[in-house]
């Protein structure tokens, strides 16, 4: 029933990892060790969250993704683009600005997330699926939280596609219909995260071949701006295209989905509150909700670890921008979209989450028993202090890696310290246990 | 295995504490999520009952590869008419307790729903006890 791993854009580069432990102690889900001197990854818990990077003082996290000379592989170029990529940019820089910079640098077709968003509102405002409340599939990194965390909600994310998963089909077909064929064209995403990549790339994930590749945010704004200072600013005086509506605008931001739904609906941003929030609704102790937009990172999209703006500047531009388009009260950007609405609804449907629980201690229950019980008589000779000297967030994360195969008790400081007293243990092997958590220089 | 949860009277703060740690329990034993579900719901209902009318309470819990067992024990006013109270829809809540966002008026009746055993014995001005089982199979 349960699916196997997850793809992960979020790499550990080791040889800049000075091992200090800042992301071990920001992961929401306890998914980094500190081995060798070097954080490790347990990828099977990890959400793609981002804290991590972060958090990390040397860059020594990196988001991998793909060569954007990749582009050149295809006669057609498309690039589907966030919302809050606009919004990096101060004002002065008009959306139509930065659309020409990005066919400059070799774009055939710039296309903004956005399109079919009313789609999605008319699903969220006569849902189809029964459970309640219902929880949006939007941001990937809380998809996979459910998951690996919150398996009893699976069944409360909604099954539609993402704004920028239908930007890329509505794309597609549109060039396949004026006589381009498929291979011709390649279609890249600018992602404000690494949740959004490992999304695009999972295999399990049927949307994964609408993109050909996908492009970090931090990068392409880059060279976007590098593209600016060369042309001197010369397009800035061009009026706004002012193609999105208010609601496509807004969605990525903090209740632009919420807003939309039926019911009673909440938006929660930051993914610590996002946890405390679940860990509530799991209990059954938050009821009458209907709709929950969750988003792991503060002020949604426009926080995205990718960004370089600050994101309050990034909301207030794309706020800005909604509020100068002429609402049409449809929530229709184009013609376009009434044209492909049809074809889009018949896509919109995603399939159905499965659990994917990291809490386990075993997949035979008699067998987890046996280890929890082992970790609960760990647990109470451990000093319960959370220091994290041992390479882990925490004594009950130690206690769980014992019996899951994956440490020992000397790691700990104080259990060191009492079997040196006892005489059970030396201190050279009290020093070598430390150098394996921490590296030999870090002793020396 | 064996866990006990002390409840304090009128700590609604800290309601739900013991469906948490009971839950996070049942997850690390990879039980079905279904399962939980239906074993969070009803402890938690039965852990506001406690808190909302008995003076104090403890939870039992025992846990073996078939089932989970709940006893719930608590001091307190008891309940006079039973039969009444597993009325559904019936809840003994006060208005004030309904307004906090406790008790939405499933009360006694919700657990039975979900438990595939349950028995209840109360006496008046003495306290309630409720067993509640659970299988997983
Ligand atoms: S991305 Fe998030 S979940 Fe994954 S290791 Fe980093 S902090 Fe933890
Ligand atoms: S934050 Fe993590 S990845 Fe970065 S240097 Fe410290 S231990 Fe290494
Ligand atoms: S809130 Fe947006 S930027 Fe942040 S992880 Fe989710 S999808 Fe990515």
């Amino acid at each position: 029933m349960e699916s196997g791993y997850f793809h992960h854009a979020l790499e550990i580069i080791e040889d800049i990892c000075i091992g200090c432990s800042h992301c071990m102690t920001v992961c929401p889900t306890e998914a980094i060790r500190v081995k060798q001197g070097k954080a490790k990854l347990f990828e099977d818990r990890c959400v793609d969250c981002g804290q991590c990077y972060h958090h990390c003082p040397v860059n020594a996290i990196r988001v991998a993704h793909d060569d954007f000379n990749d582009i050149f592989n295809f006669k057609y170029r498309v690039v589907v683009v966030p919302t809050v990529f606009i919004g990096q940019f101060p004002e002065e820089f008009s959306t139509n600005l930065i659309y020409n910079t990005l066919h400059e640098l070799g774009f055939t077709h710039v296309i903004e997330c956005g399109p079919g968003v009313e789609l999605l509102m008319e699903a969220y405002s006569s849902p189809v699926q029964k459970a309640r409340p219902l929880i949006s599939s939007f941001c990937p990194a809380i998809v996979r939280l459910i998951q690996v965390k919150f398996p009893s909600l699976v069944d409360n994310v909604t099954l539609l596609k993402a704004p920028l998963d239908i930007a890329a089909l509505l794309i597609k077909k549109k060039l396949t219909d004026s006589g381009i064929p498929e291979k011709e064209t390649g279609i890249f995403y600018i992602t404000p995260c690494a949740a959004q990549i490992a999304a695009i790339k999972n295999p399990q994930d049927s949307t994964s071949s609408l993109f050909n590749g996908v492009i970090n945010m931090d990068l392409i704004y880059n060279k976007v701006y590098s593209q600016l200072h060369k042309n001197g600013k010369k397009f800035s005086q061009q009026p706004e295209r002012l193609h999105l509506s208010k609601e496509e605008i807004e969605w990525t931001l903090t209740n632009g989905e919420a807003v939309h739904a039926k019911g009673r609906s909440l938006a929660i941003d930051e993914i610590h509150n996002v946890i405390d929030f679940l860990e509530k609704l799991e209990n059954e102790t938050i009821s009458d909700v209907d709709f929950l937009e969750l988003r792991a990172c503060d002020q949604s999209c426009a926080g995205g670890i990718l960004g370089t703006a600050n994101r309050f500047l990034t909301v207030e531009r794309l706020r800005n921008r909604g509020a100068n388009v002429k609402s049409n009260g449809n929530g229709h950007s184009n013609d376009e979209i009434i044209q492909y609405a049809g074809f889009i609804k018949k896509h919109l449907a995603t399939e159905p989450i499965k659990p994917q629980s990291m809490l386990k201690l075993d997949e035979d229950m008699l067998k987890a028993m046996n280890k929890m019980k082992q970790a609960s008589e760990i647990m109470r000779s451990l000093p319960g202090v959370d220091c994290g000297i041992c390479g882990t967030p925490g004594c009950s994360a130690l206690a769980e890696d014992i019996v899951r195969g994956n440490g020992r008790i000397e790691q700990c400081i104080f259990i060191q310290r009492r079997k040196e007293q006892t005489g059970t243990q030396s201190l050279r092997d009290s020093f070598y246990i430390m150098e394996q958590i921490w590296g030999r220089d870090k002793l020396e | 295995m064996h866990f006990e949860y002390k409840i304090k009277g009128g700590d609604f703060a800290n309601a739900g504490n013991a469906s948490s740690q009971v839950k996070k329990i049942l997850k690390q034993l990879n039980v079905d999520h279904l399962l939980i579900k239906r074993v969070v719901v009803s402890l938690y209902e039965a852990e506001v009952n406690i808190v909302a009318h008995a003076l104090e309470g403890i939870i039992k819990v025992d846990i073996d590869a078939e089932k989970i067992i709940l006893r719930l024990e608590d001091k307190g006013p008891g309940i006079p008419d039973i039969p009444l109270a597993m009325k559904e829809g019936y809840s003994t809540a006060s208005p004030e307790v309904r307004a906090m966002g406790f008790g939405a008026g499933m009360g006694l009746s919700n657990i039975k729903k979900n438990a595939d055993k349950f028995n209840i014995t109360s006496k008046v001005e003495v306290g309630t006890q409720l067993e509640i089982i659970i299988y997983f199979k």
